[in-house]
């Protein structure tokens, strides 16, 4: 045993997928300790808060500010205000007064800047131009100007009696306060989805969520799989017929239908994250039934076999010392397989609409669904899928390359 | 001859088996469970109905128009019969539409995406697995982490990752559907145009994910077979290397084929949802319509179609083994 596992160490295949998985394991141990709370709580109201750290607008009125002269203050800020609509508008000017177009690269704002403020002139009339779009090009000139021009900004508090407005403070654009200082701030590494809920606090408890559902359903399959496996290829004769005919039938019919059948069957409020594991387990054993009846078959025939039959030893007896310690790799390869199998199959039935209730838990399958139902992928918010499909990908690809470093070590013909 | 007509008899004799249990499950599967889809359907037409008699009324009517107050046997029956006449009820949801006119559609789209991308898939795959282990070394080393990768990306996040890189970033590409949405299906050109358009995402994501999986399967066979003592034997025979790479790789094909049998029906439900995410005119986005809104009868005709499908391309992947396999022609297939 104990060499065993020292040899399936020295598969470095094994070590790498062992060390993703475990540092996914570790992810979702430890995050929750250091950010408690409901991972569904929905703090933005607004779906698709970008990834960052957020202050309060109101806090920062109120917090002591120091004066900093940062260069390139001024050039950020007007960067940050020209939008690239802006940029266009501005491009179809220039070129309408007769400026190359190749001479014009809106990307860089320098030098559109320097252009803009050479060229443009509000009393020349450009050819084709309406009055309300000349109107346009003097409103933006003058908020370019606005930007450039270091006024201060002042803040005032409404009498909520007289409707008085009283000046409390005034910022200049060289105010600077301390993200410290200020009272509330939060940092959303992975923003919020569509229904303003934290990313990567919800990812972490689906990862969880995912990982319990694999782990219930690979464990029900193989163990559904291992005893029809064992009984077939031990027993033989009409019990091994009968079981092998009810496992290519469902090898055949594909599991995936009998899994949207009875999902559907059991319907919404009933489904929850267990009962999804079960109806996983109990669809996707014919796998490991058939690898384990053919490695049953060779072993029951060998000498210790026939001699504990002929010592008289019972059926189970015979099965539990004499054949499962000899495919006992197997199984574990396979329960491994079917975890990651059972992950990917809740994953598609909630894409299909038929994943768990969603009031208490999210998967990582309610996630990718949530994201593609309110169009994520379209409106470039990718911390909404992306990471999601990088922790599918990633469990998968670890107990993948786990699988495969044990079959490298318990079937040596396969080495490198 | 013998061998063959035994082992097609066989197969026949297994699809038929198949096709009727499936058919089976198909027909109780929703009958055991606890909620009835009366039920489910009742949620959604008696919205805002108090009156419990006039619920009960609604609940009657509708066991009577599926034929529920009838016994199991008789039920049974006329489920037969009325598929087999190409009947599978109206839809709920898109109701007077019969399923089957929706269904219809739906396959060609469907079979016409997954048909030939999986058979691409799979051909690609195996040719990169064979070279990954005939060559060794760097192309080795290089591909099989990626193919092993690529394999455990779920078919609909490889197409939502080649979504958002060809068709948003890039806008090389459709966003979504079969064919731009301002065409009417016909055979003019434009409409072709726009059905190969619409066809590049959809399929690649299908291909690129099968090409992993199968690559990595038929990598590991040939290594076996390379390994075994008859290219040893063949070696120390002087035959030529090129030839001991034909038998190596028509050995190694053989599982192969089998393999694609018994996974087509993964496969195929994979790309099923894959279709999801391009809101691909298929059978997937029908499902997920369906499900959103309680549409039993076109959920339930959409599972059986699959399910037939996948039947029939097992099948044919069955009879395409007897060609290929030397057993079965030399009648020692058992």
């Amino acid at each position: 045993m104990k060499n065993t596992i020292r040899q399936v160490f020295h598969s470095s295949k094994f070590v790498v997928g062992f060390l993703i998985f475990v540092a996914i394991l570790l992810l979702i141990i430890i995050y929750p300790l250091f950010h408690s709370g409901d991972p569904l709580e929905m703090i933005g109201l607004g779906s698709f808060f970008k990834p960052g750290t957020y202050v309060s607008v109101y806090d920062t009125i109120d917090t002591e500010s120091g004066t900093m002269k940062l260069p390139g203050a001024d050039a950020k800020r007007i960067v940050n205000k020209l939008s690239q609509e802006d940029r266009e508008a501005m491009k179809v000017w220039l070129v309408a007064i007769g400026v190359p177009e190749d001479e014009i690269n809106i990307s860089d704002t320098d030098s559109l800047l320097a252009l803009w403020k050479e060229k443009y002139d509000p009393s020349v009339k450009p050819k084709g131009m309406v009055m309300a779009e000349r109107n346009y090009y003097k409103r933006l000139n003058k908020n370019l100007e606005g930007a450039l021009n270091s006024s201060e900004v002042t803040v005032s508090e409404k009498d909520p009696e007289s409707g008085e407005m009283t000046e409390s403070k005034t910022v200049s654009d060289t105010d600077y306060v301390n993200t410290k200082d200020v009272a509330n701030t939060v940092t959303l590494p992975l923003g919020t989805d569509n229904f303003g809920r934290d990313v990567l606090k919800e990812l972490v408890s689906a990862t969880k969520t995912s990982l319990f559902i694999g782990l219930i359903a690979g464990v029900i399959a193989t163990f559904i799989g291992l005893s029809f496996g064992l009984l077939a290829g031990y027993i033989g004769g009409w019990v091994d017929d009968f079981i092998m005919f009810i496992t290519n039938l469902f090898t055949v019919i594909p599991g995936f239908v009998l899994l949207i059948l009875i999902s559907y069957a059991i319907g919404q409020e009933q489904r929850g994250p267990t009962v999804v594991a079960l109806v996983i387990g109990i669809t996707s054993w014919p796998w490991t039934t058939r690898s384990v009846r053919s490695q049953v078959i060779s072993l029951r025939n060998r000498d210790h076999v026939n001699l504990s039959k002929l010592s008289g030893h019972s059926l189970i007896r015979i099965i539990l010392t004499d054949i499962l310690p000899y495919i006992a790799s197997y199984v574990v390869m396979a329960l491994i397989l079917q975890i990651s199998s059972a992950i990917l199959a809740e994953a598609q039935l909630s894409m299909l609409g038929l994943g768990p209730s969603t009031t208490k838990n999210a998967t990582l399958g309610l996630m990718m669904s949530w994201a593609m139902l309110y169009s994520a992928h379209l409106n470039g918010s990718w911390w909404a899928y992306f990471p999601v499909l990088l922790i599918i990908a990633l469990i998968s690809f670890s107990l993948n390359l786990m699988n495969t470093g044990l079959d490298q070590v318990f079937n040596p013909t396969l080495r490198d | 001859m013998k061998g063959y007509r035994k082992y097609f008899r066989k197969k026949i004799i297994w699809f038929i088996i198949t096709f009727f249990a499936a058919f089976l499950l198909n027909f109780t599967l929703p009958r055991l469970m606890p909620s009835d889809p009366i039920t489910t359907i009742m949620a959604r037409t008696a919205r805002g109905i108090t009156d419990s008699a006039r619920t009960q009324e609604m609940y009657n009517n509708y066991v009577k128009a599926f034929g529920l107050d009838k016994p199991i046997l008789a039920q049974f029956f006329t489920y037969v019969k009325n598929v087999f006449q190409g009947d599978f009820g109206l839809s709920f949801v898109q109701y007077p539409r019969s399923v089957s006119s929706i269904i219809s559609n739906a396959i060609l789209w469907t079979i016409a995406l997954q048909l030939p991308a999986i058979i691409v898939g799979w051909l690609l795959g195996n040719l990169l697995g064979a070279l990954a282990a005939y060559i060794r070394k760097g192309f080795d080393k290089i591909l099989m982490p990626v193919s092993l990768f690529a394999g455990c990306i779920p078919a609909f996040g490889m197409a939502v990752i080649l979504l958002v890189v060809f068709a948003i970033n890039l806008k090389i590409a459709p966003i979504s559907g079969g064919y731009g949405y301002e065409l009417i299906p016909s055979f003019s050109w434009k409409f072709v145009k726009s059905v190969i358009a619409h066809y590049q995402l959809p399929f690649w994501s299908i291909v690129l994910i099968s090409i992993g999986g199968q690559a990595v399967g038929m990598r590991s066979m040939s290594i076996y077979e390379l390994n075994a003592d008859y290219v040893k034997y063949s070696r120390f025979l002087g035959i030529k290397d090129r030839k001991i790479v034909g038998y190596v790789f028509r050995n190694a094909m053989l599982p192969q084929v089998t393999g694609l049998a018994l996974s087509i029906g993964t496969m195929v439900g994979g790309a099923i949802v894959a279709e999801v995410v391009f809101s691909y005119p298929g059978l997937g986005t029908t499902i997920l319509r369906a499900v959103k809104a309680s549409d039993y009868p076109l959920l339930s005709a959409s599972t059986l179609i699959i399910t037939i499908m996948v039947l029939v391309a097992s099948f044919a992947i069955d009879i395409i083994y007897g060609f290929i396999d030397p057993r079965v022609k030399a009648a020692q297939f058992d």
